[in-house]
């Protein structure tokens, strides 16, 4: 049997809104539309990443932004103090990020619930103390890129491009990974313990490796998504690295959606981003974006919980066959 | 003759509770032993013991010729036990089939997904269940959890098989069905321990019985000389009355 054929037409339906949303602003070359989708496509592979841990395997992390920070920080350095080509950057930066979640794995994830949440906002700020603190990462200051290294990518201009397409696939790969593992018998494990982690254990599930796993996983992503951004950016600063806003927003737009499901995540960043640019440019909501994003998960939990994905598949049952 | 279970002089407590005391017994290969007693006697927890929910502060527990105090009960799975909970714990928003892939996915045979697949739809019917493979484990009504959580650990094709009162909250037909299941599932030779308080289900379906009374073993044998052990009718039953009409229904 063809394999591919097999695939649910949900998976084709999500690679086709992130496909739509990263070729948008190619034909018309037109900046200011690519650094909107690019905000999106960052949303859509940081709600995607965390909906591994979160969605699949049931644990609520408010760390998610340390593997992005990390990772962002890791390629900062690579590529302004040893001239690294911006794919190896990308590649270490995901390599650290998801070393530090296999480390941090070992330690925190047998806390269940709650208390694992708390612990992953510590574990933020102490990584923010840290770095802030860490001299080859420039301390409080952070790196700044010599203008010199966008050269290789034929100037700034053209590297935004070269940045831009490099989110694009990695929102596809994101999407369609995410979509594997939830069919893998790895994602059958995750969800066991999402629904009961002392009978997965008694079924026989290793849960220590297999959360550990879903962690790194859930880490790899971020960590090169933070090199690109930061990248383009210019400079990376403590502050920005390690948001615990992003990761409130990242975890908002998951529960937007749906979490557990492929395409919940992806709807989850593009309303919950098309909102926060409407706040934006709000004069009344300016600075009131976590405002916002805490009452609307406050309205998600209490209305849907589910998530907007996941209240349709349970309210349309012929929904099921195209949304994953 | 081989023992696929040994436990031995097995305490366990609980703070100042001593939940087992100096539990002993040997498990032959294809019996079905029935673990019977009061409520709160211990029962459940010897079963937590054996597969490495709780560790058992003395004792050894030899299971397939290893000693397996201080396994987890991954590690107990993945040598061939499976086990049913006294509570139903279905896997919620997975679907039946899915719950039973589960078992038969991490079990010690460790089947991929094509293979538990087929295993999961060969078990829904030999359990029993009537719903629908995509239907919502959640959505099921009691009796159908139970052959859920029956399948679910059958899926796994164990050695030994732990099932705690799975006919408890049924009713007489279908724990006659349920009965009809277990003795298939020996026809298989897969060593059973049950525990139940259903004691013309107990009565008829194991080889042997062991009764616990406050975490001690007060009585082991043939069910028919058991059930006619004074200490056992003194202690499980506490009156005469239900005392007669055990040994009625038996
Ligand atoms: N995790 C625990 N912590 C503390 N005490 C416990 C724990 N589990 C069981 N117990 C206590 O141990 C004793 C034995 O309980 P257990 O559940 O094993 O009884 P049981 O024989 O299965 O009873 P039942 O027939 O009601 O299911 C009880 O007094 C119970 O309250
Ligand atoms: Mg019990």
């Amino acid at each position: 049997m063809n394999k591919i054929a097999s695939f649910h037409p949900g998976l084709w339906l999500a690679l086709a809104v992130v496909a739509a949303i990263g070729i948008w602003p190619i034909p018309a070359q037109d900046a200011a539309l690519r650094e909107v989708s690019f905000t999106v496509l960052i949303a859509i592979v940081m709600a995607t990443s965390l909906n591994v841990l979160m969605g699949y395997t049931g644990y609520v992390s408010f760390g998610h932004v340390v593997f992005y920070g990390l990772g962002g920080y890791v390629g900062m350095y690579l590529l302004n103090d040893y001239h690294a080509p911006l794919p190896l950057a990308i590649l270490a930066g995901g390599a650290a990020a998801g070393l530090l979640a296999f480390l941090l794995g070992k330690a925190i994830l047998k806390l269940r619930g709650a208390y694992f949440a708390l612990v992953t906002i510590g574990v933020n700020e102490a990584m923010r103390t840290f770095i802030s603190n860490f001299e080859p990462f420039g301390a409080s200051t952070g790196i700044a890129l010599q203008f010199s290294v966008y050269g290789a990518y034929g100037g700034a201009k053209q590297a935004l491009w070269v940045v831009y397409y490099t989110i694009v696939g990695l929102a596809l790969f994101g999407v369609l990974a995410s979509y594997l593992i939830r069919h893998s018998k790895f994602g059958l494990g995750l969800m066991t313990i999402r629904e009961d982690e002392d009978a997965a254990e008694v079924m026989g599930i290793v849960t220590p490796n297999t959360k550990t796993l879903a962690f790194v996983a859930s880490a790899i992503l971020p960590g090169m998504v933070g090199v690109l951004f930061f990248f383009k950016n210019g400079n990376v600063e403590p502050g920005d690295a390690f948001r615990l806003g992003v990761s409130i927003e990242t975890l908002v737009m998951i529960m937007l959606g749906g979490q557990g499901t492929v395409m919940g995540p992806i709807l989850g960043a593009l309303g919950y981003q098309r909102l926060r640019g409407f706040l934006l440019t709000s004069p009344i909501f300016k600075n009131a974006q976590l405002v916002v994003a805490g009452i609307l998960l406050l309205l998600i939990v209490l209305f849907i919980p589910a998530g907007a994905v996941g209240w349709l598949r349970q309210r349309f049952a012929w929904l099921r066959k195209v949304l994953a | 003759m081989t023992h696929i279970l040994e436990v031995d002089r097995v305490g366990k407590r609980f703070g100042g509770l001593q939940a087992l005391t100096n539990i002993t017994f040997n498990l032959e290969e294809g019996e079905i032993l029935g673990l019977i007693g009061p409520n709160g006697a211990g029962k459940t927890t010897l079963f937590n013991t054996i597969n490495g929910v709780y560790s058992p502060e003395e004792g050894t527990i030899l299971f397939r010729g290893k000693n397996v105090v201080g396994h987890k009960p991954y590690e107990m799975a993945k040598m061939g036990m499976s086990r049913t909970h006294q509570i139903v714990r279905p896997l919620k928003d997975l679907t039946v089939r899915e719950n039973i892939m589960a078992g038969a996915c991490f079990g010690h045979e460790n089947h991929n997904l094509l293979a538990a697949g087929r295993i999961a739809d060969e078990m829904m019917g030999f359990a029993g269940i009537k719903a629908k493979p995509d239907q919502l484990a959640g959505s099921l009504n009691v009796a159908q959890k139970k052959r859920l959580e029956m399948a679910r650990a059958l899926a796994a094709h164990p050695k030994l098989l732990l099932l705690d009162e799975v006919l408890a909250g049924l009713t007489p037909s279908e724990i006659d069905g349920m009965i009809k299941t277990i003795l298939d599932i020996r026809k298989q030779g897969v060593t059973i321990i049950m525990i139940e308080h259903v004691m013309k289900a107990i009565m008829n379906v194991s080889d042997h019985l062991l009764v616990l009374d406050y975490g001690q073993k007060i009585a082991e044998g043939q069910p028919e000389e058991v059930v006619h052990n004074e200490r056992v009718v003194e202690a499980y039953l506490g009156d005469p009355n239900m005392a007669r009409r055990l040994m009625e229904e038996a």
